[in-house]
């Protein structure tokens, strides 16, 4: 037998980088706090936020950190909703694009234009017209999660070699066949890409989306709340700033790790 | 017997987009019978792939009547009645060899024992056996073409197709695998048409080497081959097959003169 993978040179393992690549930021962080003499109300201390998450958000309430995981529960529910029917829609589109070029030629552009109007434009409308419930969340994060999807299913199932297709054609497969056994197989590593941008834009699409809906008990709420009470508590928003940022890493983190179950096969 | 291919003046004009129109094929006629290695061999651009193509219903002809088996190429195709291999191996990265195999038997519906089992009995043809779970980036470039080649042969066509299949191979390899596919074209008792660049390797393998020239791509002769079988390392030494590919040499020079 052949030897199986070519070798690859050892590398750090990925959680080993990140923890570094963490404590290099934090030290950039007290850094700069330092050199530009930058007081506690611009940017506080790093200890100082962590300190506050340990500590009551209100008078006799609940540490912060239990609030804003909370939070971070409820706007990453309205963020994978949205990021699923965002996914499905952008599939659906790429896939149809791919195969009808008259509607790819008429449409594509209308979709790409759908990107350049600003999310907070678009959310108030989504609001009133879904009347402020909650499915104005997923729906926002939906409108930001399937743009990519859309382009890189569209490039991904154009991708194959023209052989391929021709040999399809050769065994008299039909359409359906061509686009399951070749044409999907071929979008795969395209999708992913545009699966794993989605992933953290679906959760910033969730947070604008719970700002003009009022909804206070996601991390939306919570930084909105925070920023009104910024003066007397920075480190507090900061907090709710980095756990939405947390949320968006382990969206990442999750679509990495079934991309890279779905592709293990597939060197690139 | 009804011949495995029969073009009757078939013509091929490429047109449309604002480009000049080209004369991929002009008048052609063939009839290869059962059992017949043909190699179609001209100068670059002469229609060869087209010609090829249009046996397989992959291009449409503009003019002339094209017949597989008796059927129209369309029918012909829809019926699975050819193999097609490629220059490049053409397979799918994310299967395995194996799988790459069953490919066409899958789309033809047969049950997943029989088509693992054709599969591994068409790798042990080509001498990949113990390869079927590697995929295709781990094989050298002749061994994918020999997937390639199972893969065609799979579904036991009656007919192949080959578009300069060791085009990319350096010339050892290449003479290695002529040998092989003579083997495996005797095994099998199909019919083959196949195109190339490299003399040698036609009068080597065929039954028939069909000589076209470019501008307009036509036919200029057909050269039969007599060299005995079996055909093994001494035939290329023989005198015969010098001869041979001195005809084939000159037959091509002359019909570049014709067009030129
Ligand atoms: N799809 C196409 N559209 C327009 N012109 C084409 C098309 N396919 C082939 N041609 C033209 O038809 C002629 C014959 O092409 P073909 O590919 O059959 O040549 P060939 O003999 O296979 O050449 P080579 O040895 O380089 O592979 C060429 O002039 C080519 O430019
Ligand atoms: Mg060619």
């Amino acid at each position: 037998m052949v030897a199986a993978a070519p070798s690859v040179k050892r590398r750090t393992s990925p959680a080993l980088a990140a923890v570094l690549v963490l404590i290099a930021l934090a030290i950039i962080w007290e850094l700069v706090k330092l050199v530009f003499r930058l007081d506690s109300r611009t940017l506080p201390h790093l200890w100082d936020i962590l300190a506050a998450l340990g500590e009551p958000s209100r008078r006799n309430g609940p540490p912060l950190i239990a609030v804003l995981l909370e939070a971070a529960v409820f706007t990453a529910q309205g963020a994978v909703v949205g990021f699923a029917i965002g996914a499905v829609i952008g599939f659906v589109l790429g896939t149809v694009f791919a195969h009808v070029p008259i509607l790819e030629r008429s449409l594509v552009p209308y979709v790409v234009a759908s990107q350049t109007v600003p999310i907070l434009a678009i959310a108030p409308m989504v609001v009133i017209w879904l009347q402020g419930s909650w499915w104005s969340v997923p729906v926002i994060a939906a409108y930001l999660t399937f743009f990519p999807v859309t382009i890189n299913t569209l490039r991904g199932m154009k991708s194959p070699d023209p052989r391929a297709i021709e040999l399809m054609r050769s065994y008299a497969a039909s359409t359906w066949e061509t686009l399951w056994k070749l044409r999907f197989p071929a979008a795969l590593p395209a999708i992913f890409t545009a699966l794993k941008i989605s992933a953290t834009s679906s959760v910033v699409g969730a947070i604008i989306a719970e700002l003009p809906v009022g909804v206070q008990r996601g991390l939306g709420g919570a930084i909105l709340n925070f920023n009104q009470y910024y003066i007397t508590g920075p480190q507090r928003l900061w907090a709710a700033i980095a756990v939405a940022a947390l949320v968006g890493i382990v969206f990442f983190a999750v679509v990495s790790l079934v991309e890279r179950a779905a592709l293990r096969n597939i060197v690139r | 017997m009804t011949p495995v291919v029969s073009l009757t003046n078939v013509n091929k004009i490429f047109s449309g987009g604002g480009r000049p129109q080209t004369v991929a094929l002009k008048d052609i006629n063939l009839c290869v019978e059962p059992r017949e290695f043909i190699s179609l061999i001209g100068p670059s651009g002469c229609g060869k792939s087209t010609l090829l193509r249009v046996i397989g219903d992959l291009v449409t002809v503009s003019s002339g009547e094209v017949l597989v088996n008796g059927k129209s190429a369309h029918e012909a195709r829809i019926k699975r009645e050819y193999g097609m291999v490629f220059q490049s191996p053409v397979l799918f990265e994310w299967r395995t060899v194996l799988h790459n195999v069953e490919l066409p038997l899958e789309i033809m519906g047969v049950p997943k024992a029989e088509r693992t089992r054709r599969a591994r009995e068409m790798l042990k043809l080509v001498e990949l056996h113990g390869f079927e779970r590697h995929y295709p980036w781990q094989l050298s470039g002749g061994m994918q073409q020999r997937v390639a080649i199972a893969r065609a042969l799979a579904f036991s066509p009656k007919l192949l197709l080959m578009d300069e299949p060791f085009g990319a191979l350096d010339e050892l390899t290449r003479e290695r695998m002529n040998a092989e596919l003579l083997r495996i074209w005797q095994e099998t008792q199909t019919t083959v048409i196949f195109v190339t660049h490299s003399i040698p390797e036609a009068v080597f393998l065929s039954t028939r080497v069909v000589v076209m020239s470019a501008r307009p791509g036509r036919i200029t002769e057909i050269v039969p081959i007599d060299l005995p079988y079996p055909r093994n390392v001494e035939t290329r030494e023989s005198p015969r097959f010098f001869e041979l590919v001195t005809h084939v040499r000159e037959a091509l020079r002359r019909g570049e003169e014709m067009g030129a």
